[in-house]
């Protein structure tokens, strides 16, 4: 901060504790994450016997290879990329409009909208009143059970609020309304243009969620073909495994017999963890400034 | 222009003519911005219908609620199912694993993402200083899913990583997933690892705030680093810390559900089991609808209640309290 002045030694020790502490800290983040990496292209033998720890070891993509020929990890990639599209744009209609309505000030009745929708943070229907109503709409095994009940979040419609509130001029908006322009063409044809970093950080906040979500689905959906990323995963990587560690122990020939495919097994989950993180985790380094700042404008108070 | 008019309306509260101006002004401004209504409706009709529209349901944990028979025609019950849940044997240990997974978290998870981003905050900018952030964030996107199986993965007693490491170390590796007795810490340090980084990005905005004059003149008075960082720095997140942990304390009874529910096994599930959990269970998959929606509504009127009530305390003693 002040330049120019020479470190004590108190400072400096405090300074190495600092830095220490947050390489550590990145260590221990980074560590996880690259060995997933690497043991998706590892050989299987080496990674379970421990002696492959960080850079890959008999390279191998067999694994993938595995993976791309997975129908189901294929149908699932399909069906979320269609429930993201799809569920995120009905998100941004439904915020983008709402929000820009509460943040204008001649608005009658914004106290009233926003004090109904500000209710919803606190008290809330339950699971099973919501389960019954998605069913009652008849939406059950229907991708709407995925998009609808999530349509909006009341956070992001005041993350949203709070942008326009202070990003777009009054003036502009008398400017149009003494030229005569609509509420509505004012809203396409000015604010909302004046809005592309808001509205980059709402669709990847939803957007995020809907790929990563499968509790809606879980419970939603019963038919295989409808079936996210997510609940293939889960299939995948959580359900078979579990079995397999709360089954207890197989006798010695099964096990032998087993082991191979159980090592291949491993090698797909590893590859399958990869394949589905991928399109988050290789946008979001460019996006990253987007999100921070939507959380900002978010702990902005007001 | 309306705040005008209904001061007027206040102040010559006597004189009709003045009123309906008043209100003639409000009829000007709706009809002039009628449009706005049309932009609020979706999100209107959407929080009736799918926030207001299950709180109407909540009227079945008060009675028996039989499919066939509808809302109306099932009979009421008063508080049968509720009586039921406390004198279950099982309400104590749902009770207390909730309770305790939560305020682990809370122990563990609350203070890191902020010593975190005090140190981040020393760190000068540059490279170093964003690709840690940049990796630390990126926990953040990896779904529940993904997560579980990772720690499921890391963790399995054949041939996880972090059961090498142990071993490798020289200590007998325990059976993480399968003992009532590791769940929690589990539970909690993935957690930990996987959120405290993009916990502190709203700790950094807050740090960001910090007047630089405070810390200039700090540094004529001869103070160190630390010192700045315990007597400018602390104090400046405290307002931030306070709303956080208010909204937490809400959320003591809401545990990370999802989470826990890929994670919960048969042999685990004396200490995993939670409220969210058995109302899943018990609603869902074995149908009891409405004793799964009381045991769910007793849940949340805790939770609101214990919001009302830390937000009160704070607000006795400090000024940062929520409402």
């Amino acid at each position: 901060m002040v330049s120019g002045i020479k470190l004590s030694k108190r400072d400096r020790i405090f300074l190495i504790c600092t830095y220490t502490y947050v390489t550590i800290a990145l260590l221990l983040v980074a560590y996880p994450i690259l060995y997933i990496i690497s043991a998706s292209i590892s050989d299987p033998k080496m990674v379970a016997s421990g002696e492959m720890w960080l850079l890959p070891k008999g390279i191998t993509f067999k694994g993938y290879e595995i993976v791309f020929q997975n129908s189901k990890i294929w149908t699932g990639y399909g069906n979320t990329i269609l429930y993201t599209l799809l569920g995120t744009t009905i998100n941004l209609v439904v915020t983008m409009p709402a929000a820009y309505a509460l943040s204008r000030k001649d608005f009658v009745g914004r106290g009233f909208f926003m004090g109904m929708f500000m209710v919803t943070m606190f008290i809330g229907g339950g699971l099973v009143p919501t389960y019954m109503l998605v069913k009652g709409l008849g939406m059950v095994n229907t991708m709407w059970a995925l998009v609808l009940p999530g349509a909006a979040s009341i956070w992001n419609i005041i993350v949203s609020r709070t942008f326009f509130a202070n990003s777009i001029p009054a003036e502009l908006q008398d400017a149009a309304q003494i030229d005569g322009a609509t509420n509505i063409r004012l809203f396409l044809r000015i604010v909302l243009p004046l809005s592309m970093p808001i509205i980059a950080v709402m669709a990847l906040f939803y957007g995020v969620g809907h790929w990563n979500s499968y509790f809606g689905a879980m419970i939603y959906l019963n038919d295989d073909a409808k079936y996210p990323l997510q609940l293939v995963l889960r299939q995948i990587l959580v359900l078979q495994e579990m079995q397999s560690q709360v089954g207890g122990i197989i006798d010695a020939t099964a096990a032998a017999a087993q082991n191979n495919k159980a090592e291949i097994a491993s090698l797909v989950k590893y590859g399958v963890i990869i394949v589905s993180t991928l399109p988050i985790i290789a946008v979001y380094p460019f996006l990253q400034r987007y999100f921070v700042q939507g959380v900002m404008i978010g702990s902005v108070k007001g | 222009m309306h705040e005008t008019g209904s001061v007027h309306m206040r102040t010559v509260n006597s004189a009709p003519k003045e009123k309906r101006k008043g209100r003639n002004e409000t009829w000007k401004k709706i009809c002039q911005n009628w449009e706005l209504y049309i932009f609020i409706a979706p999100a209107f009709f959407y929080f009736l219908i799918f926030s207001y529209g299950p709180m109407y349901g909540i009227q079945i944990a008060f009675k028996n609620y039989i499919p066939s028979k509808g809302y109306f025609g099932s009979e009421w019950v008063g508080f049968d199912h509720f009586i039921r849940f406390f004198n279950s044997y099982y309400f104590w240990d749902l009770l207390w694993n909730t309770l305790s997974i939560s305020l682990y978290e809370l122990a563990i998870g609350f203070p890191i993402p902020i010593i975190l981003a005090l140190a981040f905050n020393e760190v000068k900018d540059g490279f170093f200083k964003r690709l840690v952030q940049t990796v630390t964030y990126a926990p953040h996107f990896i779904s529940v899913v993904v997560m579980a199986g990772m720690i499921i993965t890391f963790l399995s007693p054949s041939n996880g990583m972090i059961i090498h490491a142990i071993e490798g170390l020289g200590f007998s590796a325990p059976q993480f997933l399968t003992s009532p007795g590791w769940f929690k810490t589990m539970y909690v340090f993935s957690g930990v690892w996987q959120s405290a980084g993009w916990g502190t990005i709203i700790y950094l905005a807050a740090l960001s705030g910090v007047d630089p004059g405070l810390h200039e003149a700090a540094i004529i008075d001869g103070a160190s680093r630390f010192q700045r960082v315990r007597h400018i720095n602390i104090p400046t997140l405290i307002p931030t810390m306070t709303i956080l942990l208010i909204l937490n304390m809400g959320g003591l009874l809401s545990v990370g559900f999802e989470k826990i529910l890929l994670l919960q096994n048969s042999l685990n599930m004396s200490s995993s089991d939670v409220i969210s959990t058995f109302v899943y269970r018990s609603g869902l998959v074995d149908a009891q609808y409405s004793f799964s929606t009381a045991v769910g509504l007793f849940n949340s009127i805790v939770n609101c209640i214990l919001l009302i009530t830390v937000n009160q305390i704070v607000r006795r003693t400090s000024e940062n309290s929520l409402w």
